[in-house]
């Protein structure tokens, strides 16, 4: 991880949107008021899922809106690889996980097509729609090699399927987050192949309770 | 008391205390960078690892770990050694070795600790980090490829301070100390940050490459830059004073200085008279002490006893000040005053004028009125301790005069004598509650037409909601002027029918106006003939007619008398700048030449009878605990009318004729803009 800095060209100003405002207002609420600066984090989230990302004048309206040092944003801010100081493509951020169970599986390979198809890594491409960086284990290790896009994972990735991911998102259409290989999560290919009996969960496998662990001991019968 | 064992040797401890303090208290040494007796316990250093059982088979953090009874604390096994060893090897990893051009060197925690605790050599051979300067004012020069993290400065001003200003950006390697967006750390209290660093990360910025620590010869004396009498210790090389540093005294700084008391000591070595000057056709010539002495004496033996009268000023010593009043009282004169902002104070008892709760008791307060102060410019050190009243939670905090933002929450009640004359009830109440009430009042409050009445309202105030009672007197005079209370000690003020400083300046007031370093005050409108005392060629010296250099507070051994009445002795650094006299010196010579000879040949004659005369300054580091006096008998009964309270420092760096000539100082007073106004509620 390198120096996290702010973005050198920053906007005139910063306003939270009467949506954001009320979702910071709802979190702010959770902490006590002599504890308002928890909501810290939340709200840099929810001041990166208005903008893309979190700009200099926002730290200072949070700090304010948080009765912060600005400071003590930043530090919160910089400390934060999730947290993005400089924009981002506004269709698609592409964070291609270069741990070593993706990289074992081919992350190199996503990583040299995203280079070919937008530009350099945490560069914004010459068209503003995308971004693609490398980021460390996002816990998805069994589908791997996979990439955030937004705020969906894909999994199961080839150059070739992340190469028509990236050319969905520039057609403008959505693709479905989830396995490429057709897998339920992260089921084994073909489908599940333990634990497929449906007695053991469909409830005929089940003894009736008797009684509950701490439920009242059975009345003693009365003597003959 | 709890009782744990340290490296096998049985030792009490008051509960509450870290393992850290309780092996020090037995005697062993235990090494840290992060921990710090007066800040908050942070635990990222790793360099006070110990051995403690019972617990997990491995070194553990002492700064932050609670002593127990019965703990078993071991500091010397190979376990700890081996511990200490792998800190130190990490922490230099990414530390350069560059201590033959750094500024700590010498006096490196980091170097010192090397050598006691780490390895021989070093087995990494990979690229040190580097991280880029950052700038944060014209108090602390950063080189932050040398920091590791300790975080003290980030504790400091957020804490004691109460300006958060640095903070640690980024994480891990990247990890990185820095002010927002590097603007300059807007304390009064920054120059503190420097000495905490235990590398060379923060250094003095205004003494940059100045000097090496083993050059310089140490004395340890007191400060002169505000009226808390700061206890320091002054470094110098040859004949001029490189550097000023703060000594413990829990009473007054603990171990903190402020800026001005630091680094206004370049202004020692610029705008200095080294020679005696007198005025011929209007022009200022270099003379010899006989010509400018006779000149002096002629024109005093020539006018009439209520015809000449003489100011102290802000910086003098008590023997200087002693030798003075004698030398004019001898002479006939009434016409006497130290107070050159015009405060109406020197009546009555003593404790009429003293910080009397004194400074440490100002942390037992638990409701602290403060009336025509602003504690954080005139006593900058005062203010942290306000402060860390109020971070306890102890002390509710009122305030008349400026609203402006002084690092802690008030309750604003009003801008000046308007409120005083009509306090709100809540105001009354919340001193009456309390158990310990303090009123800290300032010069801003004592000033003008108004001062004598406001001090009596005060005083009227202060007796109904039982500001002085047994045990506890919490009136308190706040001084900006460290020679203030010893010039009202020993009666420095006009005597009966003399003329206050007001009337000295007036047109055709006086024949000979003597100004014993006093810059403070503007004399141009007075058509005396005027004489000037004092080490700098200031405000005082211009338009003198005979100009006589003293020396400055380094260059002299002198009883200073703080804003508590606690009497200290400063010593002599440096000698004056050439042909420069020790001011008592010189009125003694001119006592001689116009007849009234004075009876001491030495200083310590002259202390002798200072002593004997004021019995109070015979008391040399002594606090007296705060008397009960009559505290409604202060100041006189007036109309109060409507003046909004001002404090009497306009610009904080610039207060005296050494901060007036030091170009950190003009630096500090152009970068720091003065404390923001709050806007009015």
């Amino acid at each position: 991880m390198s120096v996290r800095r702010l973005a050198k060209e920053q906007p005139e100003s910063f306003a939270f949107s009467e949506d954001t405002k009320a979702k910071a207002e709802w979190w702010i609420k959770k902490y006590p008021e002599s504890r308002r600066q928890s909501a810290v984090i939340p709200i840099l989230w929810l001041v990166q899922k208005q903008e893309g990302w979190v700009s200099e004048p926002a730290i200072r309206a949070i700090g304010e809106l948080l009765g912060m040092a600005y400071i003590r944003v930043l530090e919160v801010a910089t400390f934060y690889t999730m947290f993005q100081l400089e924009p981002v493509g506004k269709t698609a951020l592409i964070q291609v996980c270069g741990t070593t169970p993706c990289m074992l599986r081919g992350a190199n390979e996503l990583m040299r097509v995203c280079k070919e198809k937008i530009g350099d890594k945490d560069v914004l491409s010459a068209d503003g729609r995308f971004t693609w960086q490398e980021v460390e284990c996002l816990g998805a290790c069994s589908n791997a090699p996979m990439a955030q896009i937004n705020d969906y994972y894909y999994e199961d990735l080839t150059p070739e399927t992340m190469a028509q991911i990236i050319d969905d998102f520039a057609a403008g259409q959505s693709p479905k987050p989830g396995s490429r290989v057709g897998r339920h999560t992260s089921e084994p290919e073909g489908g599940a192949r333990v634990l497929t009996d449906p007695t053991l969960y469909d409830g005929s496998r089940a003894k009736k309770i008797k009684s509950l662990p701490n439920s009242q001991p059975a009345a003693e019968k009365a003597p003959a | 008391m709890p009782i744990a064992k340290v490296n096998g040797v049985e030792t009490e401890f008051e509960p509450g205390m870290t393992v850290l303090q309780v092996a020090e208290r037995a005697g062993h040494e235990i090494p840290r960078f992060c921990y710090h007796e007066r800040l908050s316990i942070a635990g990222n250093c790793r360099m006070c690892l110990v051995e403690v059982k019972p617990g997990p088979p491995k070194p553990q953090a002492s700064c932050a770990l609670p002593a127990a009874e019965g703990q078993e604390i071991f500091t010397d096994t190979p376990m700890v050694k081996k511990a200490r060893e792998g800190v130190m090897e990490f922490l230099l990893i990414n530390h350069p070795l560059d201590c033959p051009i750094c500024d700590q060197g010498g006096e490196c925690d980091l170097q010192d600790q090397a050598v006691g605790y780490g390895r021989d050599g070093s087995r990494y051979g990979e690229n040190k980090r580097a991280v880029e300067e950052k700038n944060m004012g014209p108090t602390v020069k950063t080189f932050m490829t040398r920091c590791i993290q300790c975080t003290r400065c980030v504790r400091f001003i957020t804490e004691v301070a109460g300006v958060p200003d640095i903070g640690m950006i980024s994480r891990g390697e990247g990890a990185e100390i820095t002010t927002y967006l590097e603007k300059n750390i807007d304390s009064e209290l920054s120059g503190n940050v420097n000495d905490l660093c235990p590398v060379g990360a923060l250094t003095h910025r205004p003494w940059q490459y100045h000097y090496r620590p083993w050059e310089l010869k140490k004395t340890e004396t007191i400060d002169v830059m505000d009226a808390l009498g700061s206890n320091i210790r002054a470094d110098a090389r040859g004949a001029e004073v490189m550097r000023v540093l703060p000594r413990v005294n829990e009473g007054i700084n603990e171990e903190w200085l402020s800026d001005k008391s630091r680094y206004a000591v370049d202004g020692l070595a610029r705008q200095r008279l080294d020679k005696p000057y007198v005025r011929e056709n209007g022009k200022l010539r270099v003379a010899s002490w006989d010509e400018a002495l006779n000149a002096v004496a002629s024109k005093i033996k020539a006018a009439s006893a209520d015809r000449i009268g003489v100011i102290a000023g802000d910086l003098q010593d008590a023997e200087s000040m002693k030798a003075t009043l004698d030398l004019f009282r001898a002479l006939g004169s009434a016409n006497t005053d130290c107070r050159q902002d015009g405060a109406a104070i020197g009546q009555g008892a003593r404790e009429g004028w003293l910080f009397n709760s004194g400074l440490q008791g100002i942390e037992n307060a638990d409701a602290i009125l403060i009336v025509g102060a602003n504690p954080r410019t005139e006593a900058p050190l005062l203010n942290a301790r306000i402060r860390k009243a109020w971070l306890k939670g102890a002390a509710e905090i009122g305030v008349i005069g400026e609203q402006v933002d002084l690092t802690y929450d008030y309750n604003y009640l009003g801008a000046g004598s308007k409120t005083l004359g009509k306090l709100p009830k809540a105001a009354v109440d919340f001193l009456t509650k309390a158990e310990r009430p303090a009123i800290i009042v300032g010069a801003g409050a004592l000033i003008g037409d108004t001062g004598a009445a406001v001090l009596n309202a005060l005083g009227a105030l202060a007796k109904k909601v039982g500001v002085v009672k047994d045990g506890w007197n919490g009136f308190n005079v706040l001084h900006t002027a460290a020679a203030r209370v010893g010039g009202l000690d020993m009666g420095f003020v006009p005597a009966e029918g003399g003329l206050d400083v007001a009337g000295m300046l007036k047109p055709g007031a006086l024949d000979v106006l003597f100004l014993l370093g006093a810059d403070e005050v503007n004399a141009s409108a007075s058509d005396a003939f005027r004489v000037y005392l004092g080490s700098h060629g200031d405000r005082g010296a211009h338009g003198a007619d005979v100009i006589l250099p003293g020396a400055a507070y380094t260059e002299k051994s002198g009883l200073y008398v703080n804003t508590e009445g606690r009497v200290q002795m400063a010593e002599r650094v440096v000698f004056p700048k050439g042909e420069a006299k020790e001011d008592w010196a010189i009125i003694r010579a001119l006592s001689e030449r116009v007849g009234q000879k004075l009876p001491f040949d030495t200083l310590e004659q002259l202390r002798a009878k200072l002593m004997g005369d004021h019995p109070t300054f015979g008391r040399i580091d002594y606090l007296a605990p705060g008397a009960s006096f009559d505290v409604a008998a202060l100041g006189a009964k007036g109309d109060l009318s409507d003046v909004a309270f001002v404090s009497t420092i306009v610009d904080p760096y610039l207060t005296n004729p050494i901060a007036r000539a030091s170009e950190t100082m003009a630096e500090l007073s152009a970068e720091r803009t003065a404390p923001v106004v709050l806007a009015a509620e």
